[in-house]
């Protein structure tokens, strides 16, 4: 929603953006393709509509295998809109329209024979605030294994928890209360638990939408040292308001501006070395 | 009639006060307001409210003393014609009395006492009248004398006018707590009375309630006719048959609305559902009574099963339909408040949308549905009109809901419409039940709202 | 071991087989069917319930006649020729109406089966030949014909609501009764009218001649004392407690006080009106008077609470833009607060109003049940209300009281439509959005 309000309110700065854009995108393009890793997310010609507003402008972007890719940029320039693509969670806005192609391991996701149910448990995602259920820890962990049916009974469960929380690094801080509320805990463990979630369904790709936004610094690094670590199973991708977090976590950014993608590439070409004066604009701190 | 025209009459002298007031307060500055410490409308304010407010208080307690100080004065100037009277026949005397002074038909041919005490109940109430109205001009014109010697350019009147207002405002919001004391103190007068008479844990406990029969002490059955146990029984098979029908129609309505229905066909339907809790109770045991009760009874016979045509299958069905809006606006607003990023978290997941609803949903608002529902119990409990008319009226200790049984309101109802004695046990066993269903009906209603103030607290 | 348990559990993936899928969907399907079939079976109740009564009390609009030929005979009305009003007052008119129908069925003898065929106009035939008597006295002596009221069985067997083809000792109505009947309809003596006593006259024992207007009259009386008391204290109650109470526990108090009040049953508001206004204080039982204060107690809560709310709405900017200029609170409070607040207001009374008109239990209480055919001219005259009629009505043996309490029914679901609209309407009309 309040992408699409950014872009209606400032008509002036998207005018200015057509005409370098184009450009932006092609020059883009070649770094995208780095041979050291599969595409495993691809999205083309991606165009969102809120009813009448446009929210993104023809979004392309690769997402590679067993990386971490960062949506950098400005509040309301896209990135979170684009992120909620990839799990089609815009469905659940009645008014929201998404045209272009967006294709995991090449199958289209917008595909009418696609099951979104399914999609979903293939893309998992972690969001801004920690949204734990409220329910027990066990719980919220047994909660996507128990929906997909992906435990014959009580003891199947009980491994799919414990290796979850032991994957999100919160086994040892919760094995002892896991009948405790999932409100209960810190807000760090809280954003855990729900990586922990996501995770237990065993999906293809987990996407984060500012995780660390309402964490204090601690929480903060203890998520960022996990996410280095579900790399090696996991293509995440990440939607930051902190360029040193995508610094320090990610392979790949892409920054996004006023609903365009401006420029995407390796995280250190990006910040060293960026094609894109808006993006040198951004990085260095003239706006944001 | 002669009371109206009196405080008629004090209105429009306290009208004249303001007026006066204001009037004299210009002419004291000549004109320029300015040198006035408050405008002119409080210097009339203030001059009103002395000339008004004492004399309208005076007769109002007046009003509320006199009848009881006349029968007072009339019984004494009969002392001895009544000496050996009991207190019901006292008062059946007196109700002659003030039937005679009145000019009513009275329903025995008065004896020369009794037309003598009326006479003297005439004469005292005019008399009455005539001291109240002297006391009233003596206020009104003593306050109009006094507030127009006060008003002076220096006088600080809006201070005043304004204190006095904001404790009109104070005693008006005291109202409510009176009319709680009120039901409190009346409840438990009478049913004290009653329980000289009746044994309360017999009262709560016994079996067996057949009030129209004890109407002595020395009478077959009279001792054993005040269990309350069926009536209790009666009221709970009812409000559970009411529920059955009730929470699962207004949660599934409600969770239809809240989630599925597109903003168009909530905006239809949502009226519609409040139609439903629009309609007079009234008009719901007419229902019952003709078209539900009888639908059952012949649905009974045409598989053989014996339904009372006052069956509590009816009565609670009915009552389940006027309490579904209840459920289901309370509910949807508790689960409206459940906050978007747990759906968003459920739905992340590959939940569908009925597993999200029922497995994260449901859980989350459970405290408010819960507190919606011990609301629509009490509703349920309290609600007087569908069994009044819907169900029956003898008690009947059965957990059968084909058959007639009886509820608290009924018997209320039924015990005191009609002629009264006021203090034969038959009448204040009302009272009785009157003060449980009002206690039941609080601890629900507090419970309740407890838990939901709860809930609003937990997603705020 | 736990390395292990984290490698068994990454290999496993959702069962995406589609078996496990349909099932799923199909609770989907189930679920959201559940829902739907809900508020089918709650609007279906809704139809139902005001289908029958729109069916059964349709037809107490109109109101069978018989038209006779009657001789005004000076002999029974005023034998001297007088024209004395009280002479004319007196005359024998149930005579005349009875030899009038005498007249069209002359071979009909015996008691029995002449009080049957007395019984085909209503009792109250006499009356209506008297007030055109008084109204025109020239008529004396000549024969007219008159439309009289049909008695009401007959009125039910016009209608279809007495059935003809059951066991004559099961009906109201004698085999012979239906043969003069179908004779005068087919003689064109009989016809559907519009009901107006149904609108002009006060209760009766008879059907035919029983009306809604006093029970009309005395809602409208015992509304007005209830608006009187409950609109000014609630408002004021309310200014109280959201802009002058200190926020201390003794507000608490009386917050939670009308929270709870609001919802006590309203049978137990009548328990209070029975003990305080009529057993302590005397009031006179069953008038308008002391139902509008029992139904004032009653409504204060929900004028309360809807007048916090509406006062609650308004933005604080416009308190402080009041303050800062120099006004005191009282002055804030009635010369800017109050009057945005009033819609809302209005809106919370006219909807306890509404809810007071259809209340019936605390009314039966103060015996407001009384059968009254006077319509009530004070606020304490005895009286009754439209529900309470309804529920008088539903409990009579006869059955042309039941077209009647569905009609009396129609007649109050109108006036709380009326002011369920009005509602609605001033919330349209002034609606502010801060």
């Amino acid at each position: 929603m309040t992408e699409a309000f950014h872009v209606e309110n400032n008509p002036q700065p998207v005018e200015e953006s057509v005409s370098g854009m184009s450009e932006a995108v092609e020059a883009g393009m070649p770094e995208v393709d780095a041979a050291h890793a599969p595409t495993k997310v691809k999205a083309d010609n991606v165009d969102v509509f809120y009813a009448e507003k446009q929210a993104l402008f023809d979004v392309s972007l690769d997402v590679p295998e067993n990386q971490v890719t960062a949506l950098i940029g400005p509040s309301g320039c896209g990135k979170s809109t684009f992120l909620r693509c990839i799990n089609r969670m815009n469905d659940t806005i009645p008014i929201c329209r998404v045209t272009g192609d967006i294709t995991i391991d090449d199958q289209d996701i917008y595909d009418p024979a696609i099951d979104v149910v399914q999609l979903r448990a293939r893309v998992g995602m972690v969001f801004q605030k920690p949204n734990p259920f409220p329910k027990s820890i066990y719980e919220n962990v047994a909660y996507g294994p128990r929906i997909h049916g992906m435990a014959q009974g009580k003891a199947d469960i009980d491994v799919l928890v414990e290796s979850s929380l032991q994957r999100a690094g919160l086994w040892n801080e919760v094995k002892d209360r896991l009948s405790e509320s999932g409100t209960s805990l810190s807000g760090g463990q809280q954003q855990r638990l729900c990586i922990a979630r996501a995770i237990a369904v065993n999906p293809d790709v987990i996407l984060m939408d500012e995780p660390c936004s309402a964490l204090d610094p601690i929480a903060t690094a203890r998520i960022e040292e996990l996410m280095d670590e579900l790399r090696q199973n996991y293509t995440i991708v990440i939607v930051t308001h902190s360029m040193q977090q995508a610094a320090r976590v990610s392979q790949r950014t892409a920054f996004f501006h006023l609903g365009y993608l401006v420029e995407s590439g390796a995280t250190e070409m990006i910040f060293t070395n960026p094609e894109d004066k808006r993006t040198q604009d951004y990085i260095t701190g003239r706006f944001g | 009639m002669n009371t109206l025209i009196l405080i008629i009459v004090l209105l429009g002298l306290t009208t004249f006060a303001y007026r006066y007031g204001r009037r004299k307060a210009l002419a004291s500055v000549e004109g320029s307001v300015a040198n006035l410490h408050s405008l002119p409308s409080y210097h009339g304010a203030y001059v009103a409210l002395w000339c008004g407010l004492p004399a309208l208080i005076v007769v109002a307690l007046w009003l509320m003393l006199q009848t009881d100080m006349v029968e007072r004065l009339v019984l004494s100037g009969i002392a001895d014609g009544i000496a050996g009277m009991s207190e019901g026949q006292i008062s059946l005397l007196l109700s002659d009395i003030r039937n005679l002074a009145t000019g009513d038909i009275t329903t025995r041919s008065p004896s020369p006492m009794v037309l003598a005490a009326a006479e003297r109940y005439v004469e005292l109430q005019r008399l009455g009248f005539a001291l109240m109205t002297g006391a009233a001009v003596i206020l009104t014109s003593g306050g109009l004398y006094f507030g127009l010697r006060a008003i002076q350019p220096a006088l600080r009147a809006r201070p005043q006018v304004e204190r006095i207002v904001r404790g009109l405002l104070f005693i008006a919001s005291v109202i409510a707590i009176l009319t709680t004391i009120g039901i409190v103190l009346s409840l438990m007068f009478e049913s004290n009375r009653f329980f000289g008479q009746v044994n309360p844990l017999e009262f709560l406990f016994g079996l067996n309630w057949s009030p129209q029969t004890a109407l002595r002490a020395d009478q077959v059955g009279g001792s054993g006719a005040f269990g309350a146990v069926p009536v209790f029984a009666g009221t709970l098979l009812i409000t559970v048959i009411a529920m059955i029908v009730a929470v699962p129609i207004g949660l599934m309505a409600a969770i239809y609305m809240a989630e599925y229905a597109s903003p168009t066909t909530r905006s239809l339907i949502k009226p519609a559902l409040e139609i439903l809790a629009g309609i007079p109770t009234v008009v719901y045991g007419f229902f019952a009574a003709l078209t539900i009760g009888p639908l059952f009874r012949g649905l009974g016979e045409s598989v053989g099963l014996p339904v009372a045509s006052e069956s509590a299958l009816a009565a609670g069905l009915v009552m389940g339909v006027m309490i579904i809006p209840f459920v289901s606006s309370l509910s949807d607003d508790v689960i409206n408040a459940v906050p978007q990023s747990l759906r968003d978290g459920s739905l992340a997941l590959g939940a569908t949308h009925s597993e999200t609803i029922r497995r994260v949903i449901l859980p989350a608002s459970l405290h408010g549905i819960v507190g919606a529902v011990l609301l629509a119990v009490s509703r349920a409990i309290g609600e007087t009109m569908i069994v009044v008319m819907a169900a029956g009226l003898s008690a009947n200790l059965t957990a059968n809901p084909l058959e007639a049984v009886t509820t608290v309101t009924v018997q209320i109802v039924t015990l005191l419409v009609g002629d009264q004695e006021f203090d034969s046990a038959k009448t204040l066993a009302a009272f009785a039940l009157g003060l449980v269903l009002f206690l039941v009906t609080l601890a629900l209603n507090i419970v309740a709202l407890r838990v939901v103030r709860k809930y609003r607290e937990e997603y705020d | 071991m736990t390395d292990f348990i984290a490698d068994r559990a990454a290999t496993r993936k959702p069962d995406f087989s589609n078996a496990h899928l349909r099932k799923r969907y199909r609770a989907e399907a189930r679920f959201k069917l559940y829902g739907i079939a809900a508020i089918v079976a709650a609007l279906g109740m809704l139809a139902f319930l005001l289908g029958s009564i729109v069916m059964t009390g349709s037809s107490a609009f109109t109101q069978t006649e018989i038209a006779l030929d009657v001789t005004l005979d000076r002999a029974q009305i005023d034998p001297n020729g007088t024209l004395d009003p009280e002479v004319l007052a007196k005359g024998n008119y149930r005579k005349i109406v009875r030899d009038a129908i005498r007249a069209q069925f002359p071979d009909v003898s015996g008691r029995r089966d002449l009080r049957e065929l007395y019984r085909l106009v209503s009792t109250g035939s006499d009356f209506t030949l008297r007030q055109i008597v008084e109204t025109d006295p020239g008529l004396i002596d000549t024969t007219q014909t008159i439309w009289f009221k049909s008695s009401a069985d007959i009125d039910q067997l016009n209608k279809g609501a007495i059935p003809r083809d059951v066991v004559e000792s099961d009906r109201r109505v004698s085999d012979a009764q239906i043969g003069w009947f179908d004779k005068l309809s087919a003689d064109d003596r009989t016809r559907r009218s519009f009901n107006t006593t149904f609108f002009t006259s006060g209760d009766s024992r008879e059907p035919e001649q029983a009306g809604v207007l006093g029970a009309v009259v005395g809602t409208t009386l015992t509304l007005v004392v209830t608006l009187i008391l409950s609109f000014p204290i609630g408002v004021m109650s309310a200014v109280y407690l959201e802009e002058f109470a200190p926020k201390n526990r003794w507000t608490d108090l009386i917050e939670v006080n009308i929270n709870n009040l609001a919802a006590v049953p309203s049978i137990v508001f009548g328990l209070l009106g029975l003990a305080v206004f009529l057993n302590f204080f005397e009031l006179p039982r069953s008038a308008p008077l002391v139902g509008g204060l029992v139904l004032a107690l009653m409504t204060l809560p929900t004028v309360i609470i809807a007048g916090r709310a509406a006062l609650q709405s308004v933005p604080p900017s416009i308190r402080e833009a009041a303050l800062g200029v120099g006004a005191s609170p009282l002055q804030t409070v009635s010369h800017h607060v109050l009057p945005l607040a009033m819609p809302g207001i209005l809106t919370g009374t006219i909807i306890g109003m509404a809810r007071a008109l259809g209340e019936t239990a605390p009314l039966l209480m103060i015996g407001m049940v009384a059968f009254i055919v006077d319509i009530p001219r004070s606020f304490t005259d005895a009286a009754t209300v439209l529900p309470v009629q309804v529920f008088l009505w539903a409990d009579a043996p006869e059955r042309a009281f039941v077209e009647r309490t569905s009609a009396a029914i129609m007649v109050l679901l109108a006036f709380l439509i009326l002011m369920n609209l009005a509602a609605v309407l001033l919330r349209r009309k002034l609606e502010r959005r801060w």
